[in-house]
């Protein structure tokens, strides 16, 4: 098993370096010069030669990504360009921020669609699974932002129940475990969970309708098993499935969402790229899109491991 | 803690099995078939019954009616009586008191009909733990045993094995531990043999008479193979369209087969004493369950066909003691 791990985490570093190298890269491929907004108007060739050797701007491109990389590994992203303040102290935040949100959303989302697809799974073909179904379908066209606005102009705007933006009072930047910042919380986690509670009712939906056609489903009934030891069975057999959706999902939602997170003024790192890019900070819009990145492919490989352990047949070798 | 909801009487009056005029019919909007048409049969504890058949003449569907593992569109008719309980009228909860308990089923294929995420031992103590009501690592202790019991080498090891890990012969030899973990007085086998090396076959099959003779339980097998039906059965029962046609003892059936059906069963496969012998197919297809002839369900294809044998199904008569044909060209010498 640990021989297994180390393995694992071995073929993760490859796509890692791959998936630094394209963040750094398409930064680059992006139009426009990062410098012209820290160039003062007018400024003469020399010191926009300064400023270019000062930002590392004039060594080649593997140059300057083995520089980029080297200092991120140590945790140096540089500067943001707009608030000179260490990229690290502006993305940590706001990736707090967003795991909060994403964890908000986890729980309503794979919560909700766990049961429904559970519910429709077990009554495939009733009316209560077509229910279930359109649900679902409904859930995963939604524009998530747009169910943003909706929420809001609902909630906060005719019923005045919720907030409609930021996380706290006073444009607070940190969550605290209390009412008011659960409160600001609601609107935008209900947002973000309705897509991945439709896609893991769908998947689970579909693979429980799979599992119970088995024939070892049979075979529990024929032992005599009581229908809640069946459903244990049925459930470690569709673990493997929609973990693996489950994890993309997850990954998705840490990745923040710029466009909910717009909506609602959450300061997470989508509301971070959102201002970044508006902003040509380059510094940061590196820094943001590499850690989340790592987010992603260090998630693909727990679910890769939890699903080596959940069904035996996986090869550990 | 669910209660005990059907206690199984230990001494009963009647013979261990006794299924009366036996009749399954699927039934869904678009869809109609009677699949068992009056089967009857009884087996006292410690005999062995081997229902022989084609595929689609329903001995797997009469096998699955003894513990009612049927899917909800099927309707059922008759009398199914085991150990004194009524199982045919048994309410749909109590039938899991005895299912695995009273009555156990081994499958064809234990690749699929195993959970491949559960060890064996987990799936055999599970049975254990929820119908003896023991704690479960004395399920664990009784699945070592029964693992010990059905000759699986090095039991204690195969105890955490997957199903996948194991080659086809342990599997089946799982699966037999798995369904004898509560003591059951009924066993039912669904081509037990069919998804096995030839060579594991025959050591399957000697595994489970010698079980059966040392736990005197009544065994019913279902097979295509003639080969397996003699070898473990006393009694035998070839099925037609969803009838018996002939039952009798099996030397009885195999030596001096009276029913043009079971005769040419026997000219169409490869058994002991036939070298040489020309193989010699049955003609045509088993009939449409959906649309019997109103006569002989066999006439189409048999040799002996004549008019008479349309009008209506010929009844069960006694050709000799305990040796009953469906024919109606019974008097006329073979």
């Amino acid at each position: 098993m640990l021989l297994y791990l180390a393995r694992r985490i071995l073929y993760t570093l490859p796509i890692a370096v791959g998936v630094s190298i394209v963040c750094f890269l398409l930064i680059h491929l992006a139009p426009g010069d990062p410098l012209s907004a820290v160039i003062p108007e007018g400024a003469s060739p020399e010191v926009v030669a300064q400023i270019k050797t000062a930002y590392g701007f004039d060594q080649p491109l593997p140059i300057q990504y083995l520089n980029w990389i080297w200092r991120a590994v140590h945790g140096d992203f540089g500067m943001s360009i707009m608030t000179r303040r260490p990229v690290m102290s502006e993305v940590a935040p706001a990736v707090v921020n967003t795991m909060i949100l994403a964890m908000a959303a986890v729980l309503l989302g794979f919560g909700f669609g766990i049961l429904l697809g559970l519910i429709a799974g077990y009554t495939s073909g009733s009316l209560v699974d077509r229910a279930v179904t359109a649900i679902s379908v409904t859930g995963v066209s939604v524009p998530h932002y747009w169910l943003g606005m909706v929420l809001i102009v609902i909630f906060a705007v005719h019923l005045g129940v919720l907030p409609a933006m930021g996380m706290g009072a006073q444009g607070s930047q940190t969550f605290a475990l209390d009412w008011v910042s659960l409160r600001h919380l609601i609107l935008p986690a209900c947002a973000m969970a309705v897509i991945p509670a439709g896609i893991i009712a769908r998947s689970v939906r579909g693979t429980v309708i799979e599992v119970l056609k088995q024939d070892y489903v049979q075979t529990l009934f024929a032992k005599g098993l009581p229908p809640q030891r069946v459903f244990v069975h049925v459930v470690k057999n569709a673990a493997p499935t929609v973990l693996a959706i489950m994890g993309l999902q997850f990954a998705q939602l840490l990745g923040g969402s710029i466009l909910v997170e717009t909506v609602f003024s959450w300061p997470g790192t989508g509301f971070l790229l959102n201002s970044a890019i508006f902003t040509r900070d380059l510094p940061i819009l590196q820094g943001t899109i590499l850690v989340l990145s790592m987010f992603f492919v260090t998630i693909n490989l727990i679910v890769d491991l939890m699903q080596s352990v959940l069904d035996p047949r996986i090869k550990r070798a | 803690m669910q209660k005990i909801a059907v206690e199984i009487p230990t001494k009963t009056t009647q013979p261990l099995i006794d299924v009366r005029d036996l009749s399954v019919r699927f039934v869904s909007r678009d869809l109609d078939i009677r699949v068992v048409n009056g089967v009857s049969f009884s087996l006292e504890a410690g005999g062995a019954l081997c229902i022989l058949g084609e595929s689609g003449s329903g001995k797997s569907v009469t096998l699955r009616a003894l513990m009612r593992l049927l899917p909800p569109t099927a309707q059922l008719g008759g009398d199914i009586v085991i150990a004194g309980i009524n199982v045919k009228s048994l309410p749909a909860q109590d039938l899991r008191s005895i299912r695995g308990r009273l009555i156990s089923m081994i499958f064809q294929e234990p690749m699929t009909a195993l959970d491949p995420v559960f060890t064996i031992g987990t799936q055999i103590a599970e049975s254990v733990v929820f119908h003896d009501r023991v704690s479960y690592s004395a399920g664990r202790q009784r699945a070592l045993e029964l693992l010990e019991l059905v000759q699986i080498p090095s039991a204690k090891r195969r105890l955490d094995a997957y199903p996948h890990e194991l080659s086809g012969g342990l599997r089946q030899r799982a699966m037999i531990a798995m369904a004898l973990a509560c003591r059951p007085k009924v066993l039912l086998a669904d081509e037990p043999t069919t998804a096995l090396d030839a060579t594991v076959q025959i050591q399957i099959l000697l595994l489970m008479r010698e079980l059966q003779r040392e736990l005197g339980m009544a065994t019913i097998i279902v097979t295509h193979d003639l080969g397996v039906a003699c070898e473990v059965a006393d009694d035998m029962a070839v099925m037609y369209a969803g009838r018996f046609v002939e039952t009798g003892s099996s030397t009885d059936v195999m030596e001096k087969p009276r029913h043009p059906y079971t005769l040419g069963l026997l000219k169409s496969t490869v058994h002991g004493g036939m070298r040489g012998a020309e193989l010699d197919p049955i003609p045509g297809a088993p009939p449409d369950l959906a649309d019997l002839p109103p006569g002989c369900a066999f006439a189409p294809r048999c040799p002996k066909h004549e008019p008479q044998c349309d009008g209506q199904m010929p009844a069960m008569v006694e050709v000799s003691r305990a040796h009953y044909a469906r024919c109606v060209r019974l008097n006329e010498p073979a």
